[in-house]
């Protein structure tokens, strides 16, 4: 079993395919919707975690894809210029996910990708503007 | 009677290269097993350190004369205002301004960019006079081709401040950060034990005069700052609880380095600057030694609402809490942020160390000490 969060890109075209649903019922995938943004007509994302045995995630991705919808590690479409950060730890205090947190000895900013939820807060809250998340593309 | 020690005395230690000089953090931890006897004996200066937002804080400049002079009355820097009320050709650059009030570029920003050897774009247009008859310029200035670039700030290094919690049920956004609803989380911004003004709370070697580390230069405490106030309660170790006591601070821009000196915006709120400050405390007396050997556990401060508009007294908290990640308030688990960076703060402490040990920085005798018997006047609406 492996659980791994991805951001999908559904193109404005597509609305007739229940892509969520099938996931969930053609593949027997756990899925847990963390952030969506979908308008008529427009590009649509949506940022999910998905659960289930490694073979399955890669059969459901082939499906996705099928259906010419763009489906990329979270990871990756996050940025943080890491070496500018001053560690100041102002992002840390709207990441109720606990992806980013203050190392105790190092005093050092850590940023988990894994735990984010794609919440945007701290692209708000750093004062330098070091974040940026690139989900439009 | 206990010894005591003369700035001189230890001066003498640092010329000579038998100085024993400690960052707060360090003597922080010795503090658990030794006694202010011991630490005096052993410890002639501690380095305390703070690298935090601080809005009021800004820089003089003074161009240099063009050809036909002028006298600069409406000046922009990267179309950022900066005050030309002052002579010809002398501005103020205030760390907060903005063209445009959602601006996320501001005097800050154009301090960070002189700082790190960036032309800027100056514009200024004067009425003419018989003895300055240009009425406008537009060229490119940076820190060499200026006169004085002076870092002026009038209130820094708060001695202590307020913890920020929201209570409503909306996001805030404060120049405490953003504060989420219904007690999300609760943001700090004080160094804590490393703090200058925390390891002399009664300012009894910091005062008028003393040389500091100023955004990577030398530099010097002016006056006190700004709502300077001693009228604070102070706890069982001797800690004002809440905002109190400030700094003015002076020292030249052009020396200063963007690791130290650094803009930043925060959401909603404006424009400011991370300022980093290091001040060393001699070690002069066993009161002193104890003093700088405060601990987080021993500094608590006020949790406010930001969120209310009404500014409740909501508890208290120490820094060992706050450092932990999480706090306990109305029964409520919050998580805790800082705002002011620690990783800088020690980094400071510990270039003032290397400086005072290597012997090129030598502490000072404050020449004026400040008034310890200072409150703060409120803006009353007379009309």
């Amino acid at each position: 079993m492996s659980s791994k969060r991805f951001v999908l890109t559904f193109p404005p075209e597509l609305t007739s395919e229940p892509i969520t649903y099938n996931l969930i019922k053609q593949y027997d995938i756990m899925i847990n919707i963390l952030n969506a943004e979908i308008s008529p007509g427009e590009i649509g994302h949506l940022v999910l975690e998905m659960s289930a045995p490694t073979k399955v995630l890669r059969q459901a991705m082939d499906y996705i894809k099928q259906h010419n919808v763009d489906c990329v590690p979270l990871e990756k479409k996050i940025h943080y210029q890491h070496d500018k950060c001053i560690h100041c730890g102002s992002c840390t205090a709207v990441c109720f996910a606990g992806a980013l947190t203050m190392g105790h000895t190092t005093n050092e900013l850590h940023f988990n990708a894994e735990k984010c939820v794609v919440c945007e807060l701290c692209l708000k809250a750093c004062p330098l503007k070091l974040f940026s998340i690139d989900i439009s593309e | 009677m206990s010894k005591t020690k003369s700035i001189e005395e230890i001066n003498e230690k640092i010329r000579t290269g038998k100085a024993v000089v400690l960052t707060a953090g360090e003597v922080s931890a010795m503090g658990k097993e030794m006694s202010p006897a011991d630490v005096l004996k052993k410890v002639d200066v501690v380095t305390t350190a703070t690298f935090g937002p601080m809005c009021s804080s800004g820089a003089f400049i003074n161009f240099g004369h063009t050809e036909p002079p002028m006298r600069m009355e409406r000046i922009t820097l990267n179309n950022v205002p900066v005050f030309g009320g002052i002579a010809a050709v002398d501005a103020y650059i205030g760390a907060t301004e903005v063209a445009m009030p959602h601006d996320i570029y501001g005097g800050a920003h154009v301090i960070e960019d002189l700082i790190a050897g960036k032309d800027v774009l100056l514009q200024a247009t004067a009425k003419g006079t018989d003895c300055y008859p240009r009425t406008e310029v537009k060229t490119l200035i940076n820190k060499n081709s200026v006169n004085e670039f002076i870092m002026f700030n009038p209130r820094n290094a708060y001695q202590n401040y307020n913890v920020a919690v929201n209570t409503t049920s909306k996001i805030k956004y404060t120049y405490m950060g953003t504060l989420l609803p219904a007690l999300g989380n609760a943001n700090f911004s004080t160094s804590g034990e490393l703090s200058p003004l925390l390891n002399d709370p009664e300012l009894r070697t910091i005062g008028i005069g003393t040389r500091i580390f100023l955004g990577g230069a030398q530099g010097y405490v002016a006056w006190n700052g700004t709502q300077f106030n001693t009228g604070k309660p102070v706890n069982a170790h001797g800690i004002p609880i809440g905002n109190s006591a400030t700094l003015s601070v002076i020292g030249d821009a052009k020396q200063m380095s963007t690791r130290f000196i650094k803009a930043a915006y925060f959401e909603k709120y404006g424009v400011t600057m991370f300022v980093g400050i290091g001040i060393p405390i001699p070690v002069i007396d066993e009161d002193m030694a104890h003093r700088v050997m405060i601990r987080n556990s021993q500094i608590e401060t006020n949790v406010i609402d930001y969120g209310s508009g009404n500014s409740e007294l909501l508890g208290k908290v120490n820094y060992k809490t706050l450092f932990s990640g999480e706090m306990i308030l109305n029964g409520k688990k919050i998580r805790t942020a800082p705002l002011s960076s620690i990783k800088v703060a020690k980094e400071i402490a510990q270039i003032l160390r290397e400086e005072i040990i290597s012997g090129r920085f030598l502490l000072t005798e404050p020449v004026a000490l400040f008034s310890k018997t200072t409150g703060l006047n409120k803006c009353e609406i007379r009309i």
